[in-house]
């Protein structure tokens, strides 16, 4: 049985937040479905909220702080992600948007990533697919099909979630910890550090 | 160990004045700056090269000629010269002649630059950068080592029996340092021909530094040029300074506030914990430069910013004599205390001149000579007939 590491983004504003309600939602019915292939996995969250001045000034500075350095170091080295913002005028909120921008532009690549989103009202929920999905694409993350949008409707079912969107969150729960339970284990990038180009190659490829 | 300071050359309003300096007034601080840094005492001098509004400096070897010939002990150094967009047929030529004119107290520090538009000011792409690099800088050695080059290459028209003149000054050519924050093709750069590595050091944690710098000394023993705590290191950092740390602060916040780079986001506060930047007494600045050691190793060349973001002249002249008084001389003895006797101080045109087994005139005559119209042996009558 292999130990999994989940990281979970939320960009919720408000204390209580339902982009953080629908996080945790999302959260537990992904650790059960890996129980259920296996699997054990560790959570860990990033609320950003309290990393906004630290991403404001990561824009500034190019580097990120070291508080917000847990944060990235967290997300990049995760077996999987759950992303999860507000919608805010048609599209991700800006802080959700600046902590993907502050990231490397290689440090998703084929990361498994279920996308998730909340609004006041249900003509926010192609959002997913036109705002999050291509960001996600560039990135060359792996999204899960199954993007699970809650409007604030949704949250008034039986138990406080709808049971349209509690399948939902099973499904696309099924569908990220399938991609996270076959992954190889410790599926890391090159380090440019640890295993640097000879400079007799650079000089090859100029043709010097 | 070597101390000096190093300078960006901007045009930046004062912000506790709102005054902007002209470019005439700039150029002039810059060279009572250098100056000044030989009043003092420091070692070395060195002076960006930019070609874009708001910096001053785009012809770096007019200036530090100029440095050159009113100074008689101060090392004058490049940080960085371009040498992706520069012809490393015209570095060759430059620093070859300033080098003759300051008496071999030349060496210069590649890098790529901080700007992308400059590379099509220059003909050049971007997304080049790292070829160029590597390009431009092995055709620059061999202008300085052979004395008629055949060259072909990827980026500039191929040279034909190519002679770069003036020679080396003793048929030593200058020192090569290699600069980059985060790259490691260029540490590895550094490391393959055994030249030194700088990494700037200010406004980025020193992991980006430590990373950088351990790679190059891996690489530098690797490549057979000594072990790697021989390797030649040389650091930037930020200071300002005042007797009480609380007046530095008090002083420097505006212009931290508002400076060009990271003006506008981080605190002071948060600033100095996260980056090298040091804001305090002379006391503090010794404690953080001699820390510097704990993640670099023993390193042969520490170079300040303190002409930054609009700071006036007069301020900047008085944080030289600080550095001068009561900082350098107390670093000169702290790091000479503590390095090792196998590790080597940065080279200089003399230790360099010692190594390649004495001086020696490199001068190439001309077979013909298209100016006098003479060649050797040949009267003025026969050429014109």
């Amino acid at each position: 049985m292999a130990t999994r590491t989940l990281a979970v983004v939320s960009a919720g504003l408000s204390n209580p937040s339902s982009t953080r309600l629908l996080a945790d939602r999302l959260t537990s019915a992904v650790v059960a479905a890996l129980r259920s292939r296996g699997d054990d996995a560790t959570v860990e969250t990033v609320e950003l909220r309290e990393h906004a001045r630290d991403l404001a000034d990561n824009l500034l500075t190019g580097f990120p702080n070291s508080s917000l350095r847990g944060a990235i170091d967290t997300v990049t080295g995760a077996d999987g992600l759950i992303a999860v913002t507000p919608i805010f005028s048609a599209s991700y909120s800006g802080l959700f948007k600046t902590f993907f921008d502050v990231l490397d532009k290689d440090a998703l690549t084929g990361k498994p990533v279920l996308l998730a989103a909340t609004a006041g009202t249900a003509r926010h929920s192609l959002a997913l697919d036109h705002a999050l999905r291509p960001l996600f694409a560039y990135l060359r993350a792996v999204a899960v099909p199954t993007g699970v949008f809650a409007a604030s409707e949704d949250w008034a079912g039986g138990g406080g979630v709808d049971s349209a969107l509690a399948d939902r969150i099973e499904r696309a729960a099924g569908e990220l910890a399938d991609l996270v339970a076959g992954r190889p284990a410790g599926a890391r990038p090159v380090d440019p550090f640890a295993d640097p180009t000879p400079f007799e190659e650079l000089l090859r490829r100029t043709g010097g | 160990m070597q101390f000096g300071i190093f300078t960006v050359s901007d045009v930046t309003t004062d912000p506790t004045t709102g005054r902007t300096p002209t470019e005439a007034e700039r150029i002039k601080a810059m060279v009572a700056i250098a100056l000044k840094a030989e009043e003092v005492g420091l070692d070395v001098f060195a002076t960006g090269e930019h070609h874009n509004p708001p910096f001053v400096m785009s012809s770096p070897t007019t200036y530090l000629g100029y440095i050159a010939a009113k100074t008689s002990r101060l090392q004058l150094s490049t940080s960085t010269t371009l040498i992706t967009t520069n012809d490393p047929v015209k570095i060759a030529e430059d620093y070859a002649l300033l080098q003759h004119l300051a008496g071999g107290r030349v060496d210069l520090m590649m890098g790529r630059g901080n700007t992308g538009p400059v590379y099509p000011w220059f003909g050049q792409d971007i997304r080049n950068g790292i070829p160029l690099a590597v390009e431009n800088y092995a055709l620059l050695r061999r202008l300085w080592t052979e004395d008629v080059v055949d060259w072909q290459g990827q980026f500039r028209t191929p040279l034909q029996g190519f002679t770069s003149t003036p020679r080396p000054l003793d048929g030593v050519p200058p020192f090569v340092w290699h600069g980059s924050i985060r790259s490691p093709q260029i540490a590895e750069q550094a490391a393959y021909y055994g030249d030194g590595f700088f990494h700037n050091h200010i406004f980025w944690p020193k992991e980006h530094t430590q990373r950088m710098v351990e790679l190059y000394r891996r690489r530098y023993e690797h490549y057979g040029h000594g072990a790697a705590d021989q390797a030649i290191v040389g650091l930037g950092g930020q200071v300002f300074m005042r007797r009480n740390s609380q007046d530095a602060v008090a002083e420097f916040r505006p212009y931290f506030d508002n400076a060009p780079v990271y003006g506008h986001g981080p605190s002071l506060e948060d600033f100095s914990r996260e980056t090298p930047l040091t804001v305090g007494s002379p006391q503090q600045v010794i404690e953080r430069t001699l820390s510097f050691r704990d993640y670099v190793g023993d390193y042969q060349r520490q170079l300040f910013l303190i002409d930054h973001a609009g700071l006036p002249l007069k301020t900047v002249l008085e944080q030289l004599d600080i550095l001068g008084e009561e900082v350098v001389p107390v670093l000169r003895r702290e790091f000479a205390a503590l390095k090792p006797a196998h590790v080597p101080d940065a080279p200089t045109h003399a230790s360099r001149v010692a190594a390649a087994g004495g001086s020696r005139d490199a001068t190439v005559y001309a077979a013909a000579d298209s100016v006098t119209g003479k060649a050797p042996g040949q009267s003025r009558e026969e050429v014109e007939a």
